[in-house]
């Protein structure tokens, strides 16, 4: 069997400090994704009428944040904002930033699309039983896009969790910034360390995401 | 003579320049009902929308009871309660169940107990033979099933009048009789209802009033066995006999 440099894990705090890299990561995806369903859900409310001033905001926002590579955003947030304004942001903050303006666009598109699939004529019909207009959202237009939004929203969560690996770029010290560095301090020790503990990685974010798209499978059977 | 109910006076509907109604009048009284007929498109459905508002008029008035429905006004709702509307697709609120279908707007909107409004679901559900379906979702009834769950949940919101847009123009032909004999059977109770339909036999059965819709207007009115024995207009003829079959050879042959 060849050394698959796993033993490094076991060296002094490598494996705790390896879940710390993880949790840094997930907890600029949380964190971003928290922001990101509120906003979206307000913003993709408001865009859902048709020719309103929201939903071009929503377009152009959109259409710069899909163009856009996640990297070249975090550069610019970091790096960029730092010369141009004078603000200093810590890599976490603006990383947070960068993913809630990143998911926010996506979410607001998501909600956008689940309310204006919701037919016309379910709202009139809700309508003609005399329900109040704050009613007719409450009982009838939510909960139905909100069983079209949930497997592509939790979709979207997986993409941030996956995506925060480019945050380490920024000099935030997540997961992966972690894995360099034990991998660095333990280059004579265990010169395969760098399989074992991305292996390792691999399984952290396996671990992580999997239940997430469990999860929306399984919603998405029970709904349909 | 019963008293006044609906009440269409000069109503006037137009989709930006294309005018579908033009100066309708008509009333409908107490227990009355009133079938409308006609040719696709002459804008029956589109009636039955203005008179509760689901479009905005461009002229007249419509009033129930001598008080106005008017399109954005602040009292809609309220109004609304009192018209029942069942549609060609039944409009179900596919995520919930039948029961929960027919509580909704009385529970939420008209704000009565939960209890008393469940009791009287249960009764009118077995009344049209669906009292075991009141778990079920939509998706699990038939299309006429479905039709008789969106008549019981508009008659459980107590309605001075019914309205029916084609409900069976969407239905099998072997389900087409099991939500009209429902239909039938309001009108034994004594409902007011005002229907469109293209099922002629039936309009001939339930209707105290036939009347026929063409180029934006009421172009004829009459009871139902003047109607079908001896219309007044050539157009009157013509509509009727698009009902008809004919084979020219069959008779000489």
């Amino acid at each position: 069997m060849p050394d698959l440099g796993l033993e490094v894990l076991w060296r002094g705090k490598n494996f705790v400090r390896l879940l710390g890299g993880l949790w840094v990561a997930l907890r600029i995806s949380l964190i971003a994704a928290g922001i990101s369903v509120v906003a979206g859900i307000l913003l993709g409310i408001a865009a859902s009428r048709k020719r309103s001033v929201s939903s071009v905001i929503l377009r152009i926002w959109l259409g710069i944040i899909h163009i856009m590579p996640q990297m070249v955003l975090l550069f610019l947030m970091y790096f960029g904002t730092t010369r141009a304004f004078g603000w200093n942001l810590s890599g976490e903050t603006a990383a947070i930033i960068v993913f809630s303006l990143w998911g926010a666009a996506e979410m607001g598109d998501l909600v956008r699309g689940a309310v204006s699939s919701i037919p016309v004529i379910q709202r009139e019909s809700a309508e003609a039983l005399g329900l109040k207009p704050f009613q007719v959202y409450r009982w009838i237009i939510l909960p139905q896009a909100v069983r079209r939004l949930l497997p592509l929203s939790i979709n979207l969560i997986t993409r941030m969790i996956k995506t925060t690996s480019l945050v380490t770029l920024i000099g935030v010290v997540e997961i992966l910034k972690v894995a360099q560095q034990i991998i660095e301090a333990n280059r004579k020790a265990s010169p395969n360390a760098a399989f074992g503990v991305f292996l390792t990685i691999f399984v952290m974010y396996y671990l992580a995401c999997r239940p997430l798209s469990l999860a929306a499978k399984k919603l998405e059977k029970h709904w349909r | 003579m019963a008293e006044t109910i609906l009440s269409i006076s000069h109503l006037t509907k137009r989709f930006d320049d294309q005018t579908i109604l033009e100066d309708l009048s008509l009333e409908v009284r107490e227990g009355e009902v009133v079938v409308i007929v006609g040719s696709s498109g002459c804008g029956k459905s589109t009636l039955l929308r203005c008179i509760n508002a689901l479009e905005d008029i461009q002229g007249g008035e419509i009033r129930l009871r001598g008080e106005l429905i008017r399109y954005g006004s602040k009292n809609l709702p309220e109004m609304r309660r009192k018209v029942g509307m069942v549609f060609q697709n039944y409009e179900l609120f596919p995520h919930l169940t039948v029961l929960e279908n027919i509580l909704l707007a009385p529970v939420k909107a008209q704000k009565r107990s939960r209890e008393e409004v469940r009791e009287e679901a249960l009764t009118l559900l077995d009344r049209v033979g669906l009292k075991e379906k009141a778990g079920s979702y939509p998706r699990q009834l038939s299309g006429g099933q479905k039709q008789r769950v969106a008549i019981v949940r508009a008659l459980c919101m107590h309605p001075e009048i019914l309205l029916f847009d084609e409900v069976t123009a969407a239905l099998d032909p072997e389900m087409v009789r099991e939500v009209l004999d429902v239909i039938v059977s309001l009108a034994d109770q004594g409902k007011t209802m005002l229907i469109v339909t293209h099922e002629m036999s039936f309009a001939r059965a339930v209707a105290d009033r036939i009347i026929l819709l063409e180029d934006r207007n009421i172009l004829e009115e009459s009871d139902p066995e003047t109607f079908f024995t001896a219309p007044k207009t050539e157009q009157a003829k013509k509509f009727l006999q698009s009902f008809e079959f004919n084979r020219k050879n069959k008779a000489e042959a």
